[in-house]
């Protein structure tokens, strides 16, 4: 007789029929009724109805009969929190039952029932719980903690239980302090702050000691609880390493890769010529290679932890390249995490086989990974430069199958190796311009117009080949519009003569037919340029291109760092740290995004609890811009932020009458939507009348220059005041000064010339662009010399992150990515100054702390101080 | 830190029975899960994890249902993944199999392990054996008194009980070794036994092995009484190293994983494999070698296709192990286009089949000595109208066992079994090697 049976009442005076049964005297009758009960609530019928009959049934020495009301409870408790209260007395007397099992199924059930009223009766019974001499209560009773700290955190501080819970750590039993040891670490969750764990050597010791005896779940709670704790020296960090290595053993893939984590976090404080690191370095590359052989979700869970194990620590996997090679049934999630992971590992010694399996794999049928493994050889051709050669003729090959999405990838990624290799590979050009019919995405349209026109000197009919682009122009995607007004200016200033005629068009069509502001912007440029200065066009639109970086989807140190401790968890396989706090996106929901996406709006961004959507199983490919509509989206609203103009300090006295024979000036800098002026006030404290103004700077660091001359209208009776802006370019001479920001002016009058000098705030020469992407911020701090970092503290600053975030963007410091580790905020930003040095920022901001922690990073190293202090005067403005 | 709750939902995603266990995601969540899925399979990017806002799926299938965790939180997903397989294996332990049928059946206790399996996310007793000393199917005997907790679900010994009895004390031990290959099956010494002259261009000369593993088990059947301590010895390189018996005969294990009966810090020290056992039958441990073997059955291989008319197979397989062994059950599976009809075999032993619902011809021989050669042929016909849709190239996969042998020469060397009321233990032996994934692709 099965159970089955009790789902198959449908008539229709059920519930009346089952309140008759509830209710009646038998006992056997009444657990078929419950059974009922359970069966229709289970298939989602609405059975709250019957509360207090079911809760008449719970004094009862069947357990099986209690498990079916204690679950009913839990499931309708909350929607009846009056009647609940009639359950409380059963509840207390079972926490007493003779029978261990009763205790905690009372104990257990309890603390499911989430109840304000009946939280402070559960107080007594857990409170002897946690005491009770059966170790299967006291590991009920543990997490029952943890679950009124849910409830009723106070309450759970007020009782003491924490105290008691921190107790159990100590406990005889393994599962016991298992368990114990998981209730803190939740509660520590909730509370970052809090020292609830108070990890020390002892009671890491304990926790070792435990880890030996304990269940495998257990082994994992006490592992990830052991990742959160900082040794106080290498000496700690190795001796906690070897007890913590035997568990790399252990059957359940998820104790490994919780050991990997701990194992991975503490060799940062071992020093590299340790034999211990050695050693630890070999022991970790077979268990992780086992891994492999798990279930294909454990898979997939542990490939995304080994992508960020081999950027973290190369040398563990470095010969473990053919363990990564693609079986024809992985399923395809697998695949694409083994190729991308194949690719990290290519090196000069094992490219031949790498791009023998790659070849393999782009013969395939599944579209996406065929794509993915031509992307690849394109990232090996890269990476590897002794490789180069073979993967552009593995490219050649694979493009000579016709394929139509294997053609217009290979066309991309070749796009990247000219890019890489300039001028080395141009032979295959005619190849490439053979298919150009085929191509109908426009990334590979864009590749190869941008390839006809890098080359146009070497294509004889380049003409040709970019007119036939042009013929349908308003229909191509912006992408291709822009590639191929670039191509065809780069055409015309290679090939003047013949090709007049067609650059005339390309610019009508981008300035005059199209709606495109980036398309129309673009053509007016080009054409102001072409028309004004020929030769300077030719410096700008054919300049030297900065090589692209070797590994651009690497991801950034620190946040390597923090993927690294959290090793096994969703965050280390989205490859995004977890938030806490409101998620980034909300605010752009609230800024009106929500009218131009709706609903769409969650679903691009995937778990909210992640800085940015789930795409992290297809990672960015090589080249492709990775701002989506989205950012796009944040660089729209962030854009509203800078009409306001930069931060602008009162005037001071720069020049005071004594010294000037009467004449005071005084005066500030602004900048406002791009254009710097000196904000002047000149007052005359003279008797005579002044007149015949003039002003004159001396070459300066950034070559700043009045850009008209100095205009009073009136001449200056004696002890009148006017105010003139004067605008300023940055296209003078340009000397190095000392300090940096220093500007000698000259200012004649009537009377005489006067000489002063003053220091201007650095971000009067940010620029309004300055915001970088994200892959080129990570790829450009990851570039500049640590050497060049210099570490500043900002006191005195009590904003939060949102607000310092807008402070700064009004003067055009920029944040392109918010993080928000261990409960302090994390702010990257950028900025550019009007002569292009790029400024990178990490600012670090911890809630109630009113210091904040800047580190800049830039080329040239010297702006830093005067950056920083730039930071101070916008921040404390 | 783990699951909020977890589902059992049919195949078209119903739920048919549920825990709520931290009730921090509501479950009407649930409800996203579905169309979720079958988007990211239709946009081709399927994955074991797939998010709604704030909630994250973990989920596995198992045959038609799926099992499904929710979380909100940064949770351990290689737990969760874990649990969701150890909770399938409890449930087909004490249901034989689990699908929507045996849900329903037994839905009291299928609630009453959920309870027990997992708190507020914390998993809690897994261990099937020792749940169903206190969970059992007949609940109606399940009256006070008689229903205790066992003190061995938080003993340190977890997984044994104590007061275990045997007339006969015996174990029974299996080693088990699987061959994983992946392979480029050589096509011209093939080619040259065929009596066609057309031979392919990309047929590849010479096969070659990509990637060679062996992954070995030792599985035991515990007949024994009391609580009795377990010793096993290998032939472990590291340990004769130690114990200074040089490298003879003995083999590199590259990764062991154990049981968690077995005193890891204690291998991890002295190589000693020492336990208490579980009851009957379990897994002990699990090794792994990636030395290059030579493959056990060596394929050669020429698929020549004819468009619009005729496929022409033929393969070879070679015994590249000791005369003295042979190979039982030996099934070559050979793909052919789905489209292929009217097959015609040919074999020098054994027997050939067309298996169309899987695209290939399996090619059966029950006994093949070491050192022997045999050869199979197969003539399909081809529509004169060809598929539109590209097919992938399916490799060529293989099955064999061959007993009374290990690949990799490893050998109990002995078992030591004590017990404080000092019985005499048998322990019995059995070496068997098969094939793992063992594949090999044509080009």
């Amino acid at each position: 007789m099965t159970d089955s049976k009790y789902f198959t009442t449908t008539k229709k005076g059920e519930i009346f029929e089952l309140k008759a049964e509830l209710n009646s005297d038998k006992k056997e009758k009444k657990k078929e009724a419950v059974k009922k009960v359970i069966a229709s609530m289970t298939v989602g019928k609405d059975v709250s109805a019957l509360f207090p009959d079911v809760v008449n049934c719970m004094q009862t020495d069947n357990l099986e009969l209690k498990k079916l009301v204690y679950l009913y409870l839990m499931n309708y408790a909350k929607s009846q929190p009056d009647m609940a209260i009639m359950a409380v007395n059963t509840f207390v007397k079972d926490c007493e039952d003779p029978n261990p099992l009763i205790r905690a199924l009372a104990v257990r059930t309890m603390g499911c029932i989430r109840v304000d009223k009946i939280t402070e009766y559960l107080c007594e019974p857990l409170r002897k719980c946690l005491k009770d001499e059966d170790p299967y209560v006291r590991k009920t009773a543990a997490v029952c903690v943890a679950k009124l700290h849910d409830i009723n955190a106070q309450l759970v501080e007020d009782q003491g239980f924490l105290d008691t819970l921190k107790d159990l750590i100590s406990d005889s039993n393994p599962m016991v302090v298992a368990n114990a040891v998981a209730a803190l670490s939740e509660i520590a969750e909730s509370h970052p702050s809090s020292n609830l764990l108070d990890l020390n050597p002892q009671s890491i010791n304990k926790l070792l000691t435990a880890l030996n005896e304990c269940t495998e779940w257990g082994q994992i709670f006490i592992l990830d609880c052991l990742a959160n704790y900082t040794p106080k020296d290498d000496r700690e960090a190795q001796s906690i390493c070897e007890r913590v290595t035997p568990r790399l053993s252990h059957a359940n893939s998820a104790v490994v890769l919780s050991a990997v984590k701990v194992l991975m976090k503490f060799m940062e404080m071992l020093s590299k010529d340790l034999d211990y690191y050695g050693t630890l370095l070999k022991k970790l590359a077979p268990p992780l290679v086992t891994l492999l052989s798990a279930e294909p979700e454990l898979q997939y869970v542990a490939l995304r932890n080994i992508n960020l194990i081999v950027q973290k620590r190369p040398e563990i996997l470095k010969h473990e390249m053919k363990v990564f090679f693609v079986k024809y049934n992985d399923p395809i999630y697998v695949k694409l995490e083994k190729l991308d992971i194949m690719i990290r590992l290519a090196s000069q010694a094992n490219i031949a086989q790498v791009l023998a399996e790659l070849k393999e794999y782009a013969t395939e049928v599944d579209v996406d990974f065929v794509r993915k493994a031509v992307r690849a050889i394109g990232r090996c051709a890269i990476k590897v430069e002794q490789s180069a050669e073979r993967c552009v003729s593995t490219l050649l090959d694979l493009i000579q199958t016709k394929v139509n999405y294997v053609v217009q990838e290979a066309i991309v990624v070749i796009k990247d190796i000219f890019r890489k290799y300039p001028n080395k590979y141009e032979s295959v050009i005619a190849t490439l311009c053979e298919n150009l019919d085929s191509l109908d995405e426009p990334e590979a349209r864009a590749a190869m117009i941008w390839i006809v026109g890098e080359y146009a000197e070497r294509i004889d009919n380049a003409d040709e080949l970019l007119e036939s682009f042009l013929e349908g122009f308003h229909d191509e995607s912006t992408q291709v519009q822009l590639q191929l007004l670039t191509g065809i200016v780069k055409l015309f200033l290679k090939k003047p003569t013949e090709t007049q005629e067609l650059v005339q068009q390309v610019l009508s069509l981008a300035t005059q037919d199209s709606d495109n502001p980036d398309l129309r912007d673009r053509g007016y440029i080009y054409w102001r340029l072409l028309s004004t200065d020929p030769v300077a066009a030719k410096e700008v639109v054919l300049a030297e291109k900065p090589l692209i970086s070797e590994e651009t989807d690497l991801i950034e140190p620190t946040l390597l760092d923090e993927l690294i401790c959290y090793i096994g968890t969703l965050a280390s396989v989205y490859h995004k740290p977890p938030m806490s706090g409101p998620p980034l996106t909300t605010s752009s929901v609230q800024m009106g995004a929500v009218d131009l996406l709706g609903g769409g709006l969650d679903s691009l961004i995937g778990g909210t609890n992640f800085v940015a959507p789930p795409t992290a199983a297809v990672p960015a490919s090589l080249g492709a811009p990775i701002g989506s509509g989205l950012s796009d989206l944040f660089d729209l609203t962030s854009g509203v932020g800078t009409l306001s103009g930069s931060y602008v300090a009162p005037k001071a006295v720069w020049l005071p009458a004594m010294k000037a024979k009467g004449l005071e000036i005084s005066g500030t800098f602004t900048r406002q939507v791009g254009s710097i002026s000196m904000d002047l006030q000149l007052t005359n404290k003279a008797l005579q009348v002044m007149t015949d103004f003039a002003i004159q700077f001396n070459r300066n660091s950034f070559g700043l220059a009045p850009a008209a001359p100095l205009q009073v209208h009136a001449p200056l009776s004696p002890n009148q005041t006017v105010e003139i802006s004067l605008p300023l370019s940055t296209v003078g001479s340009v000397m190095k000064m000392e300090p940096l920001n220093n500007l000698q002016v000259a200012v004649k009058n009537n009377i005489d010339v006067f000489y002063f000098s003053t220091l201007y705030p650095l971000h009067i020469l940010f620029v309004e662009d300055g915001k970088m992407d994200r892959q080129m911020f990570l790829a450009t701090w990851k570039d500049i010399p640590n050497e060049n970092e210099a570490q500043f503290q900002i006191r005195d600053c009590p904003l939060n992150a949102e607000a310092v975030s807008s402070k700064l963007q009004s003067s055009n410091i920029f944040t392109v990515a918010k993080r928000n580790v261990e409960g302090q905020d994390m702010l990257y930003q950028s900025l550019k100054l009007t002569n292009g040095i790029w400024v990178l920022a990490e600012l670090r901001i911890q809630p109630g702390n009113p210091s904040c922690t800047l580190s800049l990073k830039c080329r040239a190293p010297e702006v830093s101080q005067h950056v920083y202090q730039a930071y101070e005067t916008i921040l404390k403005n | 830190m783990s699951a909020s709750a977890v589902f059992i939902l049919d195949v078209k995603g119903k739920p048919l029975i549920s825990r709520n266990y931290k009730g921090d995601v509501a479950m009407s969540k649930i409800e996203h899960f579905m169309p979720l899925l079958v988007q990211r399979e239709e946009e081709g990017a399927l994955a074991p994890l797939l998010s709604h806002g704030e909630v994250h799926f973990l989920w596995i299938k198992h045959s038609n249902l799926y099992l499904v965790a929710t979380t909100s939180k940064n949770a351990n997903a290689s737990l969760v993944y874990s649990f969701l397989y150890k909770t399938i294996e409890v449930f087909c332990e004490y249901f034989k199999e689990l699908e929507e049928e045996s849900i329903r059946d037994n839905f009291v206790i299928v609630y009453e392990l959920l309870d027990e399996l997992m708190d507020f996310g914390f998993p809690q007793t897994t261990d099937s054996k020792i749940l169903q000393e206190y969970i059992t199917q007949q609940s109606n005997k399940l009256e006070t008194g008689k229903s205790r907790v066992p003190p061995t679900v938080t003993n340190a010994v977890s997984w044994r009980s104590e007061g275990i009895k045997y007339k006969k004390n015996e174990v029974f031990i299996d080693v088990i070794e699987s061959v994983n290959l992946l392979g480029l099956a050589a096509g011209e010494g093939a080619g040259c036994l065929l009596t066609t002259p057309h031979i392919h261009p990309q047929v590849n000369a010479n096969g070659s092995v990509l990637l060679s593993e062996i992954v070995g088990t030792i599985k035991l059947k515990v007949f024994l009484s009391g609580m009795p301590e377990l010793r096993l010895g290998l032939n472990d390189r590291v340990l004769f190293e130690l114990t200074g018996r040089g490298k003879n005969k003995s083999v590199e294990l590259e990764d062991v994983k154990f049981h968690q009966c077995v005193r890891l810090s204690r291998f991890d020290n002295d190589r000693t494999i020492s336990f208490i056992p579980p009851d009957g039958d379990f897994e002990l441990m699990s090794y792994r070698l990636s030395t290059q073997v030579k493959p056990l059955i060596w394929i050669e291989s020429v698929i020549e296709k004819f468009s619009h008319s005729r496929v022409e197979i033929m393969v070879k397989a070679k015994g590249q192990f000791k005369k003295q062994s042979v190979a039982n059950s030996v099934e070559i599976a050979v793909p052919v286009p789905s489209d292929a009809d009217s097959p015609r075999f040919k074999t020098s032993v054994g027997s050939a089949k067309y298996v169309p619902e899987r695209n290939v011809v399996i090619w059966s021989i029950k006994s093949f000595p070491g050192g022997k050669e045999y050869l199979m042929r197969a003539h399909f016909g081809l529509p004169s109208v060809e598929k539109e849709e590209v097919e992938g190239r399916p490799p060529i996969g293989v099955k064999f066992e061959i007993p009374y042998f290990t690949v990799s020469g490893i050998q109990v060397r002995y078992m030591k079994i004590i017990e404080k009321s000092g019985y005499q233990a048998l322990p019995w032996v059995r070496y068997i090697t098969q094939s793992g994934d063992y594949q090999l692709r044509t080009s």
